[in-house]
C-alpha cells in the first residue's frame, strides 16, 4: 500500500521538483506585484471604486477557498454564505467586546478579531466537513443548503447575542494617519485576499493538493493508493471554511455592520456561480469570479437605473448570474480561465488545463 | 394536551404538503437521478401564475388548474431545454445547473411581480373546527389532505396499473434495454419531469397560503424541509417520501409550537444531519451508501 | 422478398435468389474515434440461423449493437428487408420486427417477471401484450409461470435467460438478435435453448443472428456461421462445414 502511494506521489513530484523552487519565488513575485498594483489603484480610483475594489478582495478570499473545495476536491458546498456569516458575526462580537465605551478598540484588537473569526469559522467548517466527508453529490448539496437557510433562524433564536434581523454594528477604528477609510478597507481586504491566494496556490501545488485531486477523480483509486479519503475531504472543507471566515470578517469590516439579510441563500449561489464561471479548480478563475460578483450587479444596477425600473434594478444581476451559470455549465465547463487559456493569454498550467479538458479526471 | 392535539393535526396537514413536495423530488430522482434543486423556484413560478389568473378570472379553481398545467409545461420545458444537455457524468453538474435555474426564475419573478410578499388567499377558511373545545382541523386542512391523497392515488395508479407507468419505470431503471423494447426513453424522462413539477406546483399552492404569501423565495425553506423528508424516506421511495413528509411536518409543528417558530429550521437541519449520518439509506431503507 | 433476381451479383450460389432479410455492407463502427468493426459484410437470409463466433473482444457484441442502432456506423450500410436501418431510431427497431436480447440478457431486475414480459409487447399500444400471448410464453417457459410476481433480481441465471428470450418472443420479431444466450447455463438448458431456436425457425420462419461462445451449441442449430477476429469477418461458411472441417476448426475456433 504505502509503496503504491510513494510511487503514485513520486511520478508527478519528479516533474514538479525542479521548477518547484522557482515557483515559490514566482508566486511571491506575483503577490508583491499584485499588492503594488492594488496600492496604486487605491490611489487613482475614486472612493466608491476603491470600496468596490475592497469588496472584490473580500469575495476573492471566499471564491478561492470554494474553488479549492469544489474544483480541486469535488465537494459541492452551498453553505459558504453561512460560513461567511459565522466569520462576520464572530468578528463583530469580538471587535465590539474589545472596544471600549468610546467605540474605539485598541490597535491590536483588529488582528485578534480577524483571527478569532477565522478560528471560529474553521471549527464550524470542521463540524460541517466531518459530516460532509461522508456525503456525496446531491446529499452534500442538500445538507449545505440546509446550513445556508438556517442563518436567519439562528440569529432570531439567539437574538440577545445576534440581535435578530437588525444585526450588529461593527466597530472599526479610524485608519492610521490621513488614509481615507475606503483605501484602508481596500488594503485590509486585499491583504487578506493575497495572503489567501499565496497560501492556497502553495497548498494546491503540494502533496495535499494532489491528494485532493486524486480523491476528486476517483475515490476508490485514491484509497488504494493509500490516501486517507475522509481526512483529505475534511481538511479541504476546513481550509475552504477558514477562507470563507476570513472573507466574512472582511465583509463585516467593509459594511461596518452584520445582519442575516447580508447572507441569504442567494449569496451562496452567487459564490458557486463565481467559482463555476471563473473555471472550476482554477485559482486565477476565482479572481475572475470575485471580480464578476462585484462588476455584474453594478452593471445591472446602472442598466436598471437607465431603464428606470426598480424591479429590474434589483433582479437583473440575479437573472444574468443564473443564465451565465447555466450557459457556462452547458457550453464552456472551463469557465473564463479555461477560455483565456485556450486563447493562450495566460501562463499554461498543464495540470489545470488537463483538469478542464477532463473534468472527471482520468490518468 | 389540547395544544398537543392541535399541533399534531397541524403537523399532519403541513406534513401532507411536505410529503407531496418530497414526492415530486423523488419522482425526478427516480426518473433522472437528479435532485431538482430548482423545484421550489419552479413551483413558486407556477403559483404566481395561478394567483394572477385567479385574480383575473375571480376563480381560485381556474388558478389551481393553471398551476398544475403550468407545472407540467415548465417541468417538460426544463428537461427538454436545459437538463437534457447537462453532462451527468458527475452529479455536481445537474445540481449547479438547477441552482442557475433558481437564480433565473427568482429574478424573472422579481422583475414581473416585485420582491414584496403578495397575499395569497386560501380557497377555504383556515379557521379550525372546534370539537369538544379542542381546535382540530380547518376546512383548508381537509382540502390539503384531499388534494394530496388524490395525487398519491393517481400516481400509484399510474405507476402500477398503466402501460405508461411501466414504461416510465423501465426507462428509469434500464434505458438501453427499454429502448430496445420500443420504449421512448427520452419522452418518458420528459414526462417524469413534467409530472414532478406539477406535483411540486400543487404543493406550493397548498403551502403558500399558510405562510407569508407569494414571494420569489417563498419555497426555499419548504424545499429544505421537503428535501429532508425525501432523504428521511430514502430518496428512492415514494412511500418513504410520504412518511418522511409527515414526520418532518410533525417535528416542525411540535418544535414551532413548544420552542418557537424560529427554531424550526434548526430542527430540520438537525434531523437531516442525524438521518444522513446515522441511517444513510433513509429511515425505511435497506442500508446503502450515500454515493449518488 | 422485394428484391429482383437481376440485382443479385452472379454466382453467389443457389440460396440467394431473394434479398437477404438483413444485409450488412462494408460496415465500420465503434465507440468514439477508433473503430471496432472494420468493413464487415454479412448477409442473413430470411428463415435461417446465422451464428457469429469469435474470440473475446472480436466485436460480436458491437456488431449486434450496430444492427439495433445502439451505436451508429461511421461507414457502410445496414439493410433490413431492403431498407436502410441506419436512420431508424432504436425505439423503432422492435416495430420493424427486430428484437435484440443484449449480452447479459437485459432483464430489468427491479420489475417483476410479468412486468418484464408485458414490457416486451407494450410497443403495440396501450393494451400491450394480450393475456393469451403472456400465457403462450408461460407455456413455453414453465418456470416463469410460477414466478410471475417475483422481481427480476430473484431469478436464477437460467430463469433470466428464459425471461429475456420470452420478452423478445412476445414481440413476434422477424429477426432475433441473440447475444450469448448460453452464457452460464447448464448443458441441458443450452440444448433446450438451441432446440427452441430450431423450432422457432422451422415453425414460424424466424431469422436469428446468434452470437455465441458455445461453438458446439451454436453450430448444432445454425445454417451458416461466421468467425470474427479483430473486428473483421475471418471465415464464413455453412455451419455444417465448420463443424466438420478440422482445419478450419483448428485455425479459427481453437479445438
Ligand atoms: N462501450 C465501449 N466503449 C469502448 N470500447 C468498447 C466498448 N464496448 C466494447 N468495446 C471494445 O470493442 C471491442 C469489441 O468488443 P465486443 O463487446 O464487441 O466484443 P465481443 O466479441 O462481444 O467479446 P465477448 O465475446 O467478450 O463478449 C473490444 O476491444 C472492447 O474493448
Ligand atoms: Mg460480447
Amino acid at each position: 500500500m504505502s509503496m503504491l502511494r510513494e510511487r503514485a506521489a513520486a511520478t508527478p513530484a519528479t516533474t514538479q521538483a525542479s521548477p518547484g523552487r522557482p515557483r515559490v519565488w514566482f508566486r511571491l513575485a506575483v503577490t508583491v506585484a499584485a499588492a503594488l498594483l492594488i496600492v496604486l489603484l487605491t490611489y487613482v480610483l475614486p472612493p466608491f471604486r476603491t470600496y468596490q475594489l475592497a469588496t472584490v478582495g473580500a469575495y476573492l478570499c471566499v471564491t478561492a477557498g470554494l474553488t479549492v473545495l469544489i474544483g480541486r476536491n469535488g465537494q459541492l458546498s452551498l453553505g459558504h454564505g453561512a460560513l461567511m456569516a459565522t466569520g462576520a458575526y464572530t468578528l463583530a462580537l469580538t471587535q465590539n467586546a474589545l472596544a471600549g465605551d468610546d467605540f474605539a478598540a485598541p490597535g491590536w484588537a483588529l488582528a485578534v478579531s480577524v483571527l478569532a473569526a477565522v478560528a471560529v469559522t474553521t471549527v464550524a467548517g470542521a463540524v460541517v466537513g466531518l459530516a460532509a466527508a461522508r456525503l456525496r453529490g446531491p446529499y452534500l448539496a442538500g445538507l449545505t443548503l440546509a446550513v445556508a437557510v438556517v442563518v436567519p433562524s439562528v440569529t432570531s433564536t439567539f437574538d440577545s447575542v445576534f440581535n435578530s434581523d437588525q444585526g450588529l454594528p461593527v466597530v472599526l477604528n479610524p485608519p492610521p494617519g490621513t488614509v481615507p477609510m475606503e483605501r484602508w478597507q481596500a488594503w485590509l481586504a486585499w491583504a487578506g485576499a493575497l495572503l489567501t491566494m499565496l497560501l492556497l496556490t502553495g497548498l494546491t501545488g503540494s502533496r495535499f493538493g494532489r491528494d485532493m485531486a486524486a480523491v476528486r477523480d476517483d475515490e476508490t483509486a485514491a484509497r488504494l493508493a493509500g490516501i486517507d479519503v475522509a481526512r483529505t475531504q475534511v481538511l479541504a472543507f476546513v481550509v475552504s471554511a477558514a477562507c470563507a471566515g476570513l472573507g466574512g470578517a472582511l465583509f463585516a469590516l467593509l459594511a461596518q455592520s452584520v445582519s442575516p439579510g447580508a447572507f441569504p441563500l442567494t449569496l451562496s449561489l452567487f459564490l458557486l456561480m463565481a467559482v463555476v464561471i471563473g473555471g472550476l479548480g482554477s485559482l486565477a478563475g476565482a479572481a475572475w469570479g470575485a471580480l464578476l460578483l462585484v462588476a455584474l450587479p453594478a452593471l445591472a444596477q446602472s442598466a436598471g437605473e437607465r431603464a428606470g425600473s426598480a424591479r429590474l434594478e434589483g433582479n437583473l444581476a440575479l437573472a444574468v448570474f443564473g443564465v451565465v451559470l447555466i450557459v457556462v455549465m452547458l457550453a464552456a465547463p472551463g469557465g473564463i480561465q479555461g477560455a483565456l487559456r485556450r486563447l493562450g493569454h495566460t501562463r499554461p498550467v498543464r495540470e489545470v488545463a488537463r483538469l478542464i479538458r477532463h473534468p472527471k479526471g482520468g490518468t | 394536551m389540547d395544544r398537543f392535539v392541535f399541533l399534531t393535526f397541524d403537523g399532519l396537514s403541513r406534513g401532507a404538503v411536505y410529503a407531496a413536495f418530497a414526492l415530486a423530488l423523488v419522482l425526478t430522482w427516480r426518473a433522472a437521478r437528479v435532485v431538482n434543486f430548482a423545484q421550489g423556484a419552479m413551483a413558486v413560478a407556477c403559483a404566481y401564475a395561478a394567483y394572477s389568473v385567479s385574480a383575473a378570472t375571480g376563480s381560485y379553481w381556474v388558478g389551481l388548474a393553471v398551476a398544475l398545467v403550468g407545472g407540467l409545461l415548465l417541468g417538460a420545458a426544463v428537461e427538454r431545454v436545459v437538463m437534457r444537455f447537462v453532462d451527468h457524468s458527475t452529479p455536481l453538474n445537474g445540481v449547479v445547473v438547477a441552482l442557475g435555474l433558481v437564480l433565473l426564475i427568482q429574478a424573472v419573478l422579481g422583475m414581473i411581480y416585485g420582491n414584496e410578499f403578495r397575499p395569497a388567499a386560501p380557497p377555504f377558511s383556515r379557521g379550525a373546527f372546534q370539537i369538544g373545545g379542542v381546535a382540530l382541523l380547518s376546512r383548508f386542512d381537509l382540502f390539503v389532505f384531499a388534494a394530496v391523497g388524490v395525487v398519491l392515488l393517481l400516481l400509484a395508479l399510474l405507476f402500477t396499473r398503466t402501460g405508461t407507468g411501466l414504461r416510465m419505470r423501465a426507462a428509469a431503471f434500464a434505458p438501453d434495454v427499454s429502448r430496445l423494447l420500443g420504449v421512448p426513453v427520452a419522452g418518458m424522462l420528459t414526462l417524469g419531469w413534467a409530472l414532478a413539477a406539477a406535483v411540486g406546483s400543487l404543493a406550493a399552492m397548498l403551502v403558500i397560503p399558510t405562510e407569508l404569501g407569494l414571494h420569489p423565495t417563498a419555497m426555499d425553506v419548504v424545499f429544505v424541509s421537503s428535501f429532508t423528508a425525501a432523504v428521511v424516506g430514502g430518496l428512492d421511495s415514494a412511500l418513504g417520501a410520504v412518511a418522511g413528509g409527515l414526520l418532518v411536518g410533525l417535528l416542525l409543528s411540535y418544535v414551532s409550537g413548544y420552542l418557537g417558530a424560529t427554531v424550526a429550521p434548526m430542527a430540520v437541519l438537525a434531523l437531516l444531519v442525524v438521518v444522513l449520518l446515522a441511517r444513510p439509506g433513509g429511515l425505511f431503507a435497506r442500508a446503502s451508501a450515500r454515493s449518488a | 422478398m422485394t428484391g429482383t433476381p437481376a440485382e443479385q451479383p452472379a454466382g453467389t450460389g443457389t440460396e440467394t435468389l431473394d434479398t437477404p432479410l438483413l444485409e450488412i455492407r462494408n460496415l465500420t463502427a465503434g465507440y468514439g474515434a477508433a473503430p471496432v468493426l472494420h468493413e464487415v459484410d454479412l448477409a442473413v437470409p430470411a428463415g435461417r440461423i446465422v451464428a457469429v463466433l469469435g474470440a473475446n473482444g472480436a466485436g460480436k457484441t458491437t456488431l449486434l449493437r450496430a444492427v439495433s442502432g445502439l451505436i451508429r456506423p461511421s461507414r457502410g450500410q445496414i439493410l433490413f428487408d431492403g431498407r436502410d436501418l441506419c436512420t431508424v431510431r432504436v425505439e423503432q427497431m422492435i416495430r420493424r420486427g427486430i428484437a435484440h436480447v443484449p449480452e447479459g440478457r437485459g432483464v430489468i431486475v427491479e420489475l417483476t417477471v410479468e412486468e418484464n414480459l408485458r414490457l416486451g409487447g407494450l410497443w403495440r399500444g396501450r393494451r400491450g401484450a394480450e393475456r393469451a400471448q403472456l400465457d403462450e410464453i408461460y407455456d413455453l417457459f414453465e418456470p416463469l409461470a410460477r414466478r410471475r410476481r417475483s422481481p427480476g433480481h430473484q431469478l436464477s441465471g437460467g430463469e433470466r435467460q428464459m425471461l429475456a428470450l420470452g420478452r423478445a418472443l412476445i414481440a413476434s420479431p422477424r429477426l432475433l438478435l441473440l447475444d450469448e444466450p448460453s452464457l452460464g447455463l447448464a448443458p441441458r438448458v443450452i440444448a433446450q435453448t438451441m432446440e427452441l431456436l430450431r423450432t422457432l425457425r422451422d415453425r414460424s420462419g424466424m431469422t436469428v443472428l446468434l452470437v455465441e461462445q458455445n461453438v458446439h451449441g451454436a453450430l448444432s442449430v445454425a445454417n451458416d456461421a461466421v468467425v470474427m477476429s479483430l473486428g473483421r469477418i475471418a471465415v464464413r461458411d455453412s455451419a455444417a462445414r465448420l463443424r466438420t472441417d478440422e482445419r478450419l476448426r483448428h485455425a479459427y475456433l481453437g479445438f
